[in-house]
């Protein structure tokens, strides 16, 4: 179902990019599939309404569908205003006074134990006293757990069973204060926001420890419920932050924006692994990327703008219209390929291209072609087709080829003289027609 | 109220229920649909079979009836646990913090309800009192629990596992496996050779593979579903922490591309909060 997914959202940047001027239509077109894409990667409804409709605004100001290239501005309003909504990243947690607190809640297995210890260590790395406190007095050996990450960490950490969770609460905070230490980091029991007994407890640990950040740790795996459970822990604790963990899977993180969406609080860290120090700062290009599904393709299209100077593509154009291609025109879009770097590792995610994931463009392969076609004299250069076999025995041995290669490069040329009559038609994107 | 009157209501009520399902309504039902994570694929192609199959008049609660068969036809038949010649091998696998390790304990406590004696096995050597987390739970139940320092091998674990409870009678046995991401290909590996160890100590085992979701996932459940059964054959699936406000329609697009059946739901945290799955009350809740 993915691939169906992201094969029909690869359609539509293709059909985008590939259009010289863009309709109020074409853009809502675009915003159903890019919201289908959102729904896919469990974004909730509401948040998905919410950002297509700030997308619909920009994207069909003026300056944009009249720009040079509307598809790649739309398709990069979409990108802008993720980000923008998903964002700040905030380099991590600074806590700007000590003594203090981090409490961490959350769904029951949301990785508030593991993310616990993650953050001991980061603390304690800057050279604080942390202390880590178990609060959750409910899952079998849920204290052991953090006894045994404390430990392996070489951090101290209170946990004792037996007493009812206000009364642990308070000797904890007592055991802190005697103690002397910078910082304590609370790790609770897991609960459903639903359940308002255990949430108004977790709402007592809060009103005793007064934590510097109350933090809501989110799986990246979350569905649709995430917009509630964001919006009830806020309800009950106002908390301040929220850490996304689990990223080291395949979940595209939707659920991030939903929480976002409904609370607007900042996001801390991603968790990518089980280890402690599987904790790094969070970054919205990267989320917003990785929501879309659009893989690299907006660096290929940054690195292919950056590539080609607005004179070439003009120049290409002109060749186009006069349905003129002749191989100096291939050698200098093969150059300007050049220029975009490892081209390779980029195609097989490109969307649109799949036909394309064998080709590997790579420099010396280039350089080769490049030693080809300079070998040629200018009438074989603008009239390809007069190039018979006692030419191309020339050709090879001037450029200290073989005859094969020079065979390979005068069909790699009909086909890109047949993807450019595409691209005039507009099937091809823009950015996309110098590659064959 | 006089019998008339009443009759009148009645009858005004039927004729408001007849009119035709407004565009709105449609939207309600997709909303719907897309809000229980069935995401939208599935809820788009719900949609147009729902179309085809109403009358140019029907009503909403024609709609809805309609809805359920589309959906109810998606989920395959289960029959529970099929198990013969004890001892029966039972792996639990799964993501991070799903709910294994709860769903072993809740089944071994209903399990000793109905008068057997299954074996609780700490094959999860990875996460930190992962073993002790369900060697309380044995203590708690007053079960036989057996696994082996963090760090050991979890095949070994479960060789031993598997003579224990031939000496012992103990059965079925109930194997804990570390969550892990479905991404991560050696883990997965790890996994298949625990299979192996399985069937080499007895032949056809394990005679469940069972993939623990968590009810509050989204569309990732499909692809863990995907990958787990690609890579070692699921024989079913537990839906846990359905007491959560979450209504799993992933379950469908599972049911339906792998015809996986869902064999148990977990209601809650306790030994007792465990049923097994009915197609009909998961509607319920899905439609609710
Ligand atoms: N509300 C609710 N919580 C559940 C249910 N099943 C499990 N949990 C809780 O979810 C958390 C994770 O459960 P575990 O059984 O430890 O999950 P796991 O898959 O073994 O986790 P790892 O071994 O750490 O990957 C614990 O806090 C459980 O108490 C359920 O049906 N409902
Ligand atoms: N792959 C992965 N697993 C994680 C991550 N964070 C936590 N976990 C695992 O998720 C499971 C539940 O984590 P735990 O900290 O016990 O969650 P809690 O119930 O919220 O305290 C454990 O198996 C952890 O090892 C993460 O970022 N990535
Ligand atoms: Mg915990
Ligand atoms: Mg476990």
């Amino acid at each position: 179902m993915f691939e169906n997914l992201s094969q029909r959202f690869q359609d539509i940047i293709k059909k985008l990019t590939g259009k010289g001027k863009l309709s109020v239509e074409d853009v809502d077109a675009a915003l159903k599939e890019v919201r289908i894409a959102l729904l896919a990667a469990d974004v909730h409804l509401s948040a998905v309404k919410a950002f297509s409709q700030n997308v619909r605004e920009k994207a069909v100001a003026r300056e944009i569908l009249e720009s040079l290239t509307p598809g790649q501005q739309v398709v990069k309003v979409v990108r802008d205003e993720l980000t923008e909504m998903l964002g700040p990243g905030t380099g991590g947690i600074t806590v700007s006074s000590y003594p203090n607190s981090l409490m961490l809640v959350g769904l029951q297995g949301s990785g508030k134990t593991t993310t616990c210890a993650k953050l001991a260590r980061i603390f304690k790395k800057k050279g604080k006293s942390v202390l880590l406190v178990g609060l959750d007095l409910k899952r079998p050996a849920a204290l052991d757990q953090l006894k045994y990450l404390a430990k392996q960490e070489g951090i101290p950490c209170f946990a004792e069973q037996g007493a009812g969770a206000q009364a642990t609460t308070q000797k904890a905070q007592e055991y802190f204060r005697a103690h002397h230490f910078d910082l304590a980091i609370l790790d609770t029991a897991g609960r459903l926001h639903t359940d308002s007994d255990l949430m108004a407890e977790v709402k007592a640990v809060q009103d005793t420890f007064r934590p510097a950040e109350s933090i809501l740790v989110l799986d990246a795996t979350t569905g649709h419920v995430a917009l509630s459970v964001a919006e009830e822990f806020k309800r009950w604790l106002d908390y301040d932050s929220i850490i996304l963990t689990k990223m080291d899977g395949d979940a595209r993180g939707g659920a991030a924006l939903s929480c976002r969406y409904v609370t607007a609080k900042p996001i801390r860290y991603f968790g990518i692994g089980e280890k402690t120090d599987d904790l790094e700062p969070f970054y919205a290009e990267r989320l917003a990327s990785r929501i879309l599904g659009m893989g690299d393709v907006l660096t290929l299209i940054e690195k292919a703008e950056e590539a080609f100077s607005l004179k070439q593509q003009e120049k290409v154009e002109q060749a186009l219209l006069k349905e003129k291609i002749n191989l100096s025109d291939f050698l200098e879009q093969m150059r300007g390929l050049g220029k975009m770097g490892d081209i390779s590792g980029l195609l097989p995610s490109m969307p649109g291209l799949p036909q394309l994931a064998g080709a590997k463009l790579d420099e010396k392969m280039l350089k080769r072609w490049e030693a080809i076609i300079l070998s040629m004299t200018l009438e074989e250069r603008l009239y390809p087709e007069i190039i018979n076999s006692s030419r191309k025995k020339r050709v090879s041995s001037g450029s200290g080829t073989s005859v094969q290669e020079v065979n390979i490069l005068l069909k790699r040329f009909e086909q890109f003289k047949l993807m450019s009559k595409q691209v005039k038609k507009g099937v091809l994107p823009k950015f996309m027609r110098n590659i064959h | 109220m006089s019998w008339a009157t009443k009759l009148k209501q009645t009858l005004a009520g039927l004729i408001a229920r007849r009119t035709p399902l407004s565009s709105s309504q449609w939207e309600e039902l997709q909303v719907l649909l897309l809000e229980g994570d069935l995401g939208p694929e599935l809820a788009e192609q719900s949609l147009e079979n729902l179309k085809a199959s109403l009358e140019r008049d029907a009503t909403l609660e024609m709609a809805l009836a309609n809805l359920r068969a589309i959906l109810l036809s998606l989920l395959p038949a289960d029959e529970g646990l099929r198990l013969v010649n004890p001892p029966a091998a039972i792996l639990f696998v799964g993501v991070n913090g799903t709910g294994k390790t709860t769903s072993i304990a809740k089944l071994a406590h209903s399990m000793r309800e109905q008068g057997r004696r299954p074996l609780l096995v700490g094959a999860d050597t990875f996460r930190a009192a992962a073993g002790e987390q369900l060697q309380q739970w044995a203590t708690r139940l007053g079960l036989p629990f057996i696994g082996h320092e963090i760090g050991g091998d979890p095949s070994a674990v479960v060789f031993d596992a598997m003579e224990m409870a031939a000496s012992r009678g103990l059965d079925p046995v109930l194997i804990d496996t570390a969550g892990r991401q479905h991404t991560t290909h050696n883990l997965m590996e790890e996994l298949k050779k625990i299979k192996r160890v399985l069937g080499k100590k007895k032949a056809g085992e394990p005679q469940e593979v069972l993939l623990v979701l968590d009810a509050n996932a989204g569309m990732n459940a499909i692809a863990q579903a995907q990958v787990f059964h690609e890579t070692l054959g699921v024989t079913g699936l537990i839906l846990a922490k359905f007491d959560s406000p979450a209504r799993a329609g992933f379950l469908f697009s599972i049911a339906r591309q792998w015809q996986l059946p869902t064999k148990f739901v977990g209601v809650g945290e306790k030994a007792e909060n465990i049923r097994p799955f009915s197609a009909v009350e998961f509607l319920d809740q899905f439609l609710s």
